[in-house]
């Protein structure tokens, strides 16, 4: 009987092979979104998880010195005899590589990459100094130290045997203390044994994680959405596929099938469903991260310095993810269903309509959800903190928005029709309304992926605007020269004085100000800073105490992670202190920056040389020349202020590239299900459009109209996405941004490109609606014709 | 004799890979190799020998609290060279790991350190006697007199030990051979201390007294390749004279056995392979592994048959390197109280 059963119940989708079809393809489309975006989520994150070793001591509450970075070795020595279990790490710079240097007998057990890499290069046992560091790190570091290739190490970055750090660095100090997680029982006060010492909680430690963790929370919602997106096609499709098998149920429960076999047989069905659709998804979604990876490597990189490698693995996380939020979602849109049937009662209609009647009763509850969902969005936007508050605020205004929109073109076409006069357009509009129902997920897809469209473009579109003004801002000089050494420096400095031309020498250090890791810069003030350089926030007479030595400027990532505003002191060294002159913007820098004069950096830091000169010009190509011709300095040490300003742009709009690709498969896949939905709705129709036909309305009249209701369906989602894709660039900037980025951008508006996205959206619509109708038109008049004869 | 050589292993892989597995058993590499017929210096040998690849100072003690219940206590400090000899600073290739352990017939709870050497973070010095890890130290103006501390996230203590008799040396005065090959180790003890302190636990602290046992040892080649682990036994019988035996478990099933047995006065006679013999009685599933924790232990030639028994089945050193380890009773022939440690049950 169950073999019977199945058959019959299958036979539905070898007669509805389109049905078939769109389910399939739906839940293979949602899952390849989701776990294609998993997939580069998790290759990244396993990339620089390992890279990150480094800054995962960060996670260790640490003991630093109240006083400057250095902590002597007997402190240290002292606390460990006091019971402190602490374990010492030194950290500095040695020819552009960030140095550091650990215990691994005494580092916590969280550091076991480094204990194990360590303990394994050597442990001052070897006579030739060793450390840890990838490829580009060694060959920086060749001549001076063995380096021990390890790829997972950040760039930049070498790991050592703290010992030979200090002799590398030649200090006898420590930097910092991590002070491991269990602590004995009998322990003395840290002030009785280190009273110079202070603990700095992990809390306040902040790291790159955070950066390159939100850049995948977008990801991450982006596929969320997708998958919603594809969902919708698998709700809509199982929606009507059950509602055309109520006959079929109703026949074989009448025949005696008992109500659990038939519960049985579907959840079988859902099943295999899921098994497909996964296998298919997850197959396409490996695809789309191999296509996509190497932009999110490029990008991650560009704005973060975390190198990731374009290569992608199968890795267990992100397709068992995939296995699973398809069976989630399949199990959502079958759930339903089977309920549904379960309570049927035996002789119950089978007419579609009672589903149409049902759902329009559905119609008020959605609204009713709406409004919670966009209710909890608003309090969310205004109260909630953090950067999973600003995604929620997404989440919840896009689903609000989603589930409000069958109510609002509810009232709409409630509204036209008692307009309308004639009795063409009277039945039209009603069979518009009467058809939303079975569109309406469709058209939820349609309004997400248009509004996530016109949000994203809206923020990527704003963002390279203020990027764009802000390069104008920083890149002011006409020609830039880099030098490698202080003797080329001098000698460069002094040509250019000769030359009478206006010189902006820039000094650079890495300092850790403010527990921040921070670029320092000693720069001239000339009138070039005074004129292009437009701050958030400043004092007025701020270029002239920078000038004289006084005063610092500071980026606003900095002043938002330290706190700091214009008239706050920074702290640049324990015993110096900068009043803040002004903040300015750094738009796409995830590091801080203080800006102090030329004099101020080389008291400072005595050894440090300008490495950079940016160099006022009109005749760039020539200066350019004599500059090789008279000092030898390489072309390429010279870059112009518009190739600097290419790159700079090239970096910034790869960045976005993964984003939009998978706003362009969002918005195709809502297409897809409007199709589908229009497809399966069009068989359903026939009955509906029969008597119309039959009162005079030719096949042709009513392909027509089919094809105006797509586009005026289509037209109305577009008007309710423009205000909501607004609204999300809105919080993606403001709210988003400042979480994730700590950095506010302004919000443009961008008409043409909506205005394109609207004809995307009623192009991608009417193409949908086209096949429907143009099989409407060639409807044998026979089949119409049946619907009279069947009703008898 | 102990699970040192297991931690050196373990541990410090790499030291191995350079110099094959069995570079500890068969090759010296620069260490200085242990020879027949020492003349040991006092108080200078109980300091460290840096040419010696291994070496540890090892404290067991059988316990009672106020209303006679038994408690096992260990405080050990094992010194691995990387190298023979020392240096100052982070660039000493000694490298300093210690255990402590508290045994009741409940619970059993330890901890572990570990420190480079050269930085002051732990060490040993002869005279006056001070043995430190961290702040765990073994300390006094000699042997004699010692005070011992341990801190641990669970449980710590502070101890007094005095002596009560001579120090006794092992195989041939004090050169104790460890396989049929001659592989040896430098070895004495000081099994007469008294000791007594407080033992800080989870639920308060205990005023303890009782027995403590010192194993000093130090070798740069003790065990054979073949060798898999080993069954270590310390026993007090009730009427003053001591036990020392262990067995040596190799490959084919066959046992390589020492014992040195210490009459009151501290006058000892060795026993060579073979006259010493253990057999396990009962298997306990301890952290998810068979161990004997039941023994019958014999040395025919002094009459000693007896049947010892753990304190708590589950004394399983869950550290870096796990081993077991606890205190142990035993009827039969003798009766009395004392130490196990086993090893090599992975």
């Amino acid at each position: 009987m169950i073999r019977a059963c199945l058959k019959a119940m299958f036979s539905h989708w070898f007669c509805n092979p389109l049905q078939l079809l769109a389910l399939v393809a739906g839940l293979s489309i949602a899952t390849a979104l989701w776990s294609g975006v998993q997939a580069i989520n998790s290759e990244a994150r396993s990339s620089y998880d390992a890279a990150s070793g480094m800054l995962r001591d960060g996670e260790f509450d640490q003991l630093v010195s109240k006083q400057g970075n250095s902590i002597p070795q007997e402190v240290y020595v002292q606390l460990r005899l006091a019971g402190w279990l602490v374990s010492p790490v030194i950290e500095g710079q040695l020819a552009d590589v960030h140095l550091i240097g650990l215990d691994s007998l005494t580092a916590p057990r969280g550091l076991d990459i480094l204990s194990i890499n360590y303990i394994n290069a050597n442990l001052g046992i070897e006579n030739k100094p060793t450390l840890i560091g990838n490829k580009e790190t060694a060959r920086l570091l060749q001549g001076m130290v063995n380096v021990h290739i390890d790829p997972a190490i950040a760039p930049g970055t070498a790991l050592g045997d703290v010992g030979i750090v200090q002799r590398l660095l030649r200090r006898d100090d420590l930097s910092h203390l991590l002070i491991l997680p269990e602590q004995p029982l009998v322990q003395p006060e840290l002030a009785s044994v280190a009273p110079g010492l202070r603990v700095k909680s992990s809390l306040q430690t902040t790291d790159m994680t955070q950066l390159t963790e939100s850049f995948h929370l977008n990801l991450t919602a982006f596929g969320l959405l997708s998958f919603a997106v594809g969902l919708f096609v698998v709700y809509g499709t199982i929606g009507l596929a059950f509602e055309q098998r109520r006959g079929i149920v109703r026949t074989l429960r009448s025949l005696g099938v008992p109500l659990h076999l038939l519960a049985g047989v579907l959840v079988i069905e859902m099943l295999i469903f899921t098994l497909i659709g996964a296998g298919m998804g997850i197959v396409f979604g490996y695809l789309i991260a191999a296509l996509l990876l190497p932009d999110v490597a490029a990008t991650l990189s560009g704005l973060y310095g975390a190198q990731i490698p374009g290569t992608l693995k199968l890795r267990t996380e992100w397709w068992l993810s995939g296995v699973l939020i398809c069976f989630l979602g399949s199990s959502a849109a079958f759930t339903g269903r089977i309920w549904q049937i379960w309570k049927m009662p035996l002789l119950a209609s089978v007419r579609p309509r009672a589903w149409a009647m049902a759902s329009a009763a559905s119609v008020k509850n959605l609204g009713f959800l709406a409004v919670i969902l966009l209710s909890v969005a608003l309090m969310l936007g205004i109260w909630g903190t953090g950067l999973l508050a600003a995604f929620a605020v997404v989440a919840f205004l896009l689903i609000g928005a989603a589930l409000a929109l069958p109510v609002l073109a509810t009232i709409a076409l409630n509204f036209i029709q008692k307009k309308s006069v004639t009795p063409i357009w009277n039945w039209f509009w009603s069979d518009t309304r009467h058809q939303l129902p079975g569109l309406s997920l469709a058209l939820m897809a349609l309004l997400v992926a248009v509004s996530a469209n016109v949000g994203v473009s809206t923020m990527v579109s704003s963002f390279r605007l203020t990027f764009a003004g802000f390069l104008d801002q920083r890149l002011a000089p006409e020609l830039f020269i880099e030098v490698d050494s202080a003797d080329e420096s001098a000698e460069l400095a002094a040509y250019l004085l000769k030359k009478n031309l206006e010189v902006l020498p820039l000094l650079a250090a890495s300092r850790k100000i403010a527990g921040q890791p921070v670029r320092l810069f000693g720069i001239r003030v000339s009138p070039t800073y005074r004129d292009s350089w437009v701050f958030l926030s400043t004092t007025p007479d701020a270029w002239d105490r920078v000038e004289l030595g006084v005063a610092a400027v500071i980026n606003e990532q900095l002043a938002r992670r330290a706190e700091l505003w214009v008239g706050d002191n920074v702290e640049i060294t324990p015993d110096f202190s900068m009043s803040i002159a002004a903040v300015v913007g750094d738009y796409g820098n995830p590091k801080g920056q203080v800006i102090v004069s030329e004099a101020v950096l080389r008291d400072l830091q005595p050894d440090v040389y300008a490495a950079q000169y940016g160099v006022r010009s009109d005749d760039v190509v020539n200066l350019k020349k004599d500059i090789i011709l008279d000092l030898g300095i390489s072309s390429k040490n010279m870059i112009d202020q518009a190739a600097i300003k290419a790159v700079s742009m090239k970096v910034f709009d790869r960045t976005f590239k993964v984003t939009r690709a998978l706003n362009v498969l969002t918005l195709g896949v809502a297409g897809f299900a409007l199709l589908m939905s229009l497809l399966t709705l069009a068989d359903l129709r026939i009955p509906q459009l029969a008597p119309v036909w039959a009162l005079g309305l030719t096949r042709r009249d009513l392909g027509r109209l089919e094809l105006l209701r797509a586009l005026l369906l289509s037209s109305l989602v577009f008007l309710c996405a423009l205000p909501l894709g607004l609204a999300l660039a809105w919080v993606l900037l403001n709210i988003v941004n400042v979480e994730a980025f700590g950095w506010q951008l302004p919000m443009y508006i961008f008409p043409i490109e909506y205005i394109k996205l609207a004809c995307y959206a009623v192009l991608a619509a009417l193409i949908a609606a086209a096949w429907p109708a143009f099989k409407l038109m060639r409807t044998p008049p026979s089949t119409l014709l049946k619907v009279f004869s069947n009703e008898r | 004799m102990n699970v040192k050589l297991l931690f050196v292993l373990c541990l410090f892989p790499f030291a191995l890979k350079a110099q094959g597995f069995s570079g500890l058993g068969t090759d010296a590499d620069g260490f200085a190799k242990p020879l027949p017929k020492p003349v040991f210096q006092f108080p200078a040998d109980h300091g460290p020998h840096p040419d010696y690849r291994i070496e540890w100072w090892y404290l067991t003690a059988n316990l009672s609290g106020p209303n006679g219940k038994p408690y096992g206590l260990q405080w050990t400090l094992f010194r691995s060279a990387l190298a023979p000899g020392e240096a100052q600073g982070w660039k000493s290739p000694q490298v300093w790991f210690a255990h402590a352990a508290i045994t009741t017939p409940e619970q059993h709870m330890t901890e572990e350190r570990f420190a480079r050497g050269g930085i002051g973070q732990a060490g040993v010095k002869a005279e006056p006697f001070h043995a430190w890890i961290d702040d765990w130290q073994m300390t006094g103006p000699d042997l004699n007199s010692l005070k011992l501390r341990a801190n641990g996230s669970d449980f710590s203590y502070d101890m007094v030990l005095t002596t009560e008799g001579p120090l006794v040396f092992h195989g041939k005065d004090g050169y104790s051979i460890k396989s049929a090959d001659g592989r040896a180790s430098y070895y004495y003890s000081q099994p007469f201390f008294h000791i007594e302190g407080v033992l800080r636990l989870p639920d308060g602290e205990i005023e303890v007294t009782g027995e403590a046992w010192l194993d000093r040892e130090w070798s740069s080649q003790p065990l054979a390749d073949t060798q898999l682990g080993w069954d270590w036994f310390s026993l007090t019988f009730k009427e003053g004279s001591k036990l020392m035996g262990f067995q040596l478990r190799q490959k084919e099933g066959k046992t390589f056995s020492a014992a040195t047995w210490i009459a009151p006065d501290g006058n000892t006679i060795s026993y060579s392979d073979g006259l010493f013999k253990a057999k396990p009685l009962v298997i306990s599933e301890v952290s998810d592994r068979g161990i004997p924790t039941q023994w019958m232990v014999s040395l025919p030639e002094r009459g000693i048959s007896v049947k010892v028994t753990a304190l708590n089945p589950k004394a399983w050193m869950d550290l870096s390197i796990p081993y077991w380890e606890g205190p142990v009773t035993f009827v039969g022939s003798h009766e009395g109280r004392g130490y196990l440690e086993m090893t090599g049950y992975e």
